[in-house]
């Protein structure tokens, strides 16, 4: 029962964030902080993640290379498919989920504890729209080019495994990463990247907004956040990929 | 003037306000207390929205507050100034930017406008060239000050203070009491505050409304809270015995 009030919650509460903020360039303004926020900060966690799992991905699958039928170059093809397809968008959003999720709860409960969302409504000020609208939309713009920037370090990642290991050669992964390469697995990555952030961002945006209590009610609401960004992310993934790609 | 008709509140069936009728007249410093938990910042908050009563009205200058839509109360809300207990100050921005924050929302002022606004209001509050200051930065006092200065920058028609003087030292209670009192004077708000200071009480309650059992017990100026056998006012404003001497020897200087 409290799962579907609080989805219905969920519902209200979009429908006051998607409202046309008073003043545009103080919007620009919280767009730009908050694409540097969740964005440019999140920067080097995806460059640390994406390129190690390349790496292991190449290498995993070069260790089960063991029939002599398999061509050479399936390692860069392996790993060009699965971090298209999977690795970037999904693992990288959940990641995400984790980090920019639980620091928006907890930035936005500790707002609604210490009274800063009840002293923007007495002043007027449409605090959802204030609060959250920027920062989904930062999400949307932005967790696309995190993406991108996770596929190409992942391949990057994978290449530097084979490389160092001295499991194959620079010609071979690249024909593999340019073998079957199908153009549309972007765009269904890419729009998946960006439902995912919304998820994140509004549902954590959802948690912070709402919590009753203290400090130890904000901590609460932050984990909440993280796992039901998480769960939603999953329920997408499968969602989106049946409409997609099938 | 804000007149609050026949409110009433309940959370989870469990009655906080009964049946609450009182209005706080302009120029005046409108005094709410009570003990803990018997309904006065719900009261507050019912008046400014942030609780929507279950029935009642609350008029500011005759419009009814209660019935209207979030865009005529973001309207409303305008002209009211907040200081929150915990001051409430935004953390990420400057002492500058706090007060700013209503100016750059609202008015279509200059950039120099602001700022002048916002010396102006710092210096009214005896802070002065504060303004790049982080909220974290300053002490609970200083915090209480940037608080109002922030709440006085629109030039608000009504003041709320929820109890200004919580965790401060005696000295810096009487200031900001002192504060509350001239603006009030000055700007003729209509203030309301709700405290639990004894101090404030005797010093600045133009008009004093006591609730007890969400319901409105008692209601005078700061004389006749003196002179009252209301026994639970007694117990509440004069439950020391420090209080108790205070007041016999201020009916002895009356009589």
């Amino acid at each position: 029962m409290k799962i579907i009030r609080n989805i219905g919650k969920y519902f209200l509460m979009l429908l006051v964030v998607f409202t046309r903020p008073r003043k545009w360039n103080i919007f620009f303004k919280r767009l730009f902080d908050e694409l540097n926020g969740i964005g440019i900060n999140s920067l080097p966690i995806v460059a640390l993640m994406s390129t190690f799992i390349g790496g292991v991905i190449s290498l995993q699958t070069a260790s089960n290379m063991t029939s002599p039928l398999l061509p050479d170059y399936t390692i860069g093809y392996i790993t060009q498919s699965s971090t298209i397809l999977e690795f970037s968008p999904t693992i990288i959003s959940l990641i995400l989920a984790g980090k920019v999720g639980s620091n928006i709860a907890s930035e936005i409960g500790t707002m609604r504890v210490t009274e800063q969302i009840d002293a923007l409504e007495i002043m007027g000020v449409n605090s959802l729209n204030f609060l959250v609208l920027p920062k989904v939309t930062a999400a949307i713009l932005f967790f696309p080019v995190l993406v991108i920037f996770s596929m190409a370090l992942s391949m990057i990642g994978g290449w530097l495994a084979l490389i160092l290991s001295d499991l194959s050669t620079t010609e071979t992964y690249v024909l593999g990463l340019r073998a079957f390469f199908v153009p549309s697995n972007i765009n269904y990555a890419l729009t998946k990247t960006v439902v995912f952030g919304f998820l994140i961002v509004s549902i954590a945006s959802f948690y912070g907004y709402y919590v009753k209590g203290g400090s130890l009610d904000v901590g609460k609401a932050s984990t909440q956040a993280v796992v039901s960004s998480s769960v939603s992310i999953l329920i997408a993934n499968f969602l989106l990929t049946q409409m997609i790609l099938l | 003037m804000i007149e609050v008709k026949n409110v009433n509140k309940s959370f989870s069936g469990n009655q906080v306000l009964s049946d609450i009728n009182t209005s706080f007249e302009k120029g005046k410093v409108n005094l709410i207390i009570g003990q803990s938990g018997q309904g006065k910042s719900v009261l507050a908050k019912c008046m400014v929205g942030l609780h929507e009563v279950d029935s009642g009205e609350v008029l500011f200058d005759g419009r009814d507050f209660t019935k209207m839509d979030r865009l005529q109360r973001s309207e409303i809300r305008q002209e009211i100034g907040m200081l929150f207990q915990g001051s409430a100050l935004f953390d990420s921005m400057t002492v500058e930017e706090n007060i700013m924050f209503p100016l750059a929302m609202f008015t279509k002022m200059t950039k120099g406008e602001m700022l002048n606004r916002v010396n102006f209001c710092l210096e009214r509050v005896n802070l002065s060239g504060k303004n790049n200051l982080l909220p974290d930065e300053c002490s609970g006092g200083m915090q209480k000050r940037i608080g109002i200065a922030r709440a006085i920058a629109m030039n608000p028609k009504y003041l709320f203070c929820d109890e200004p003087n919580s965790g401060l030292d005696p000295k810096t209670s009487i200031l900001i009491d002192g504060l509350i009192k001239d603006i009030t004077k000055e700007y003729q708000t209509t203030t309301i505050v709700i405290t639990h200071d004894m101090n404030s009480v005797i010093e600045i309650g133009d008009n004093i409304l006591f609730i007890h059992q969400g319901k409105k017990w008692w209601q005078g100026d700061r004389q006749s809270i003196i002179t009252t056998d209301n026994p639970e006012i007694m117990s509440f404003v004069f439950a020391s015995e420090f209080m108790k001497e205070i007041r016999s020897s201020m009916l002895e200087k009356r009589s």
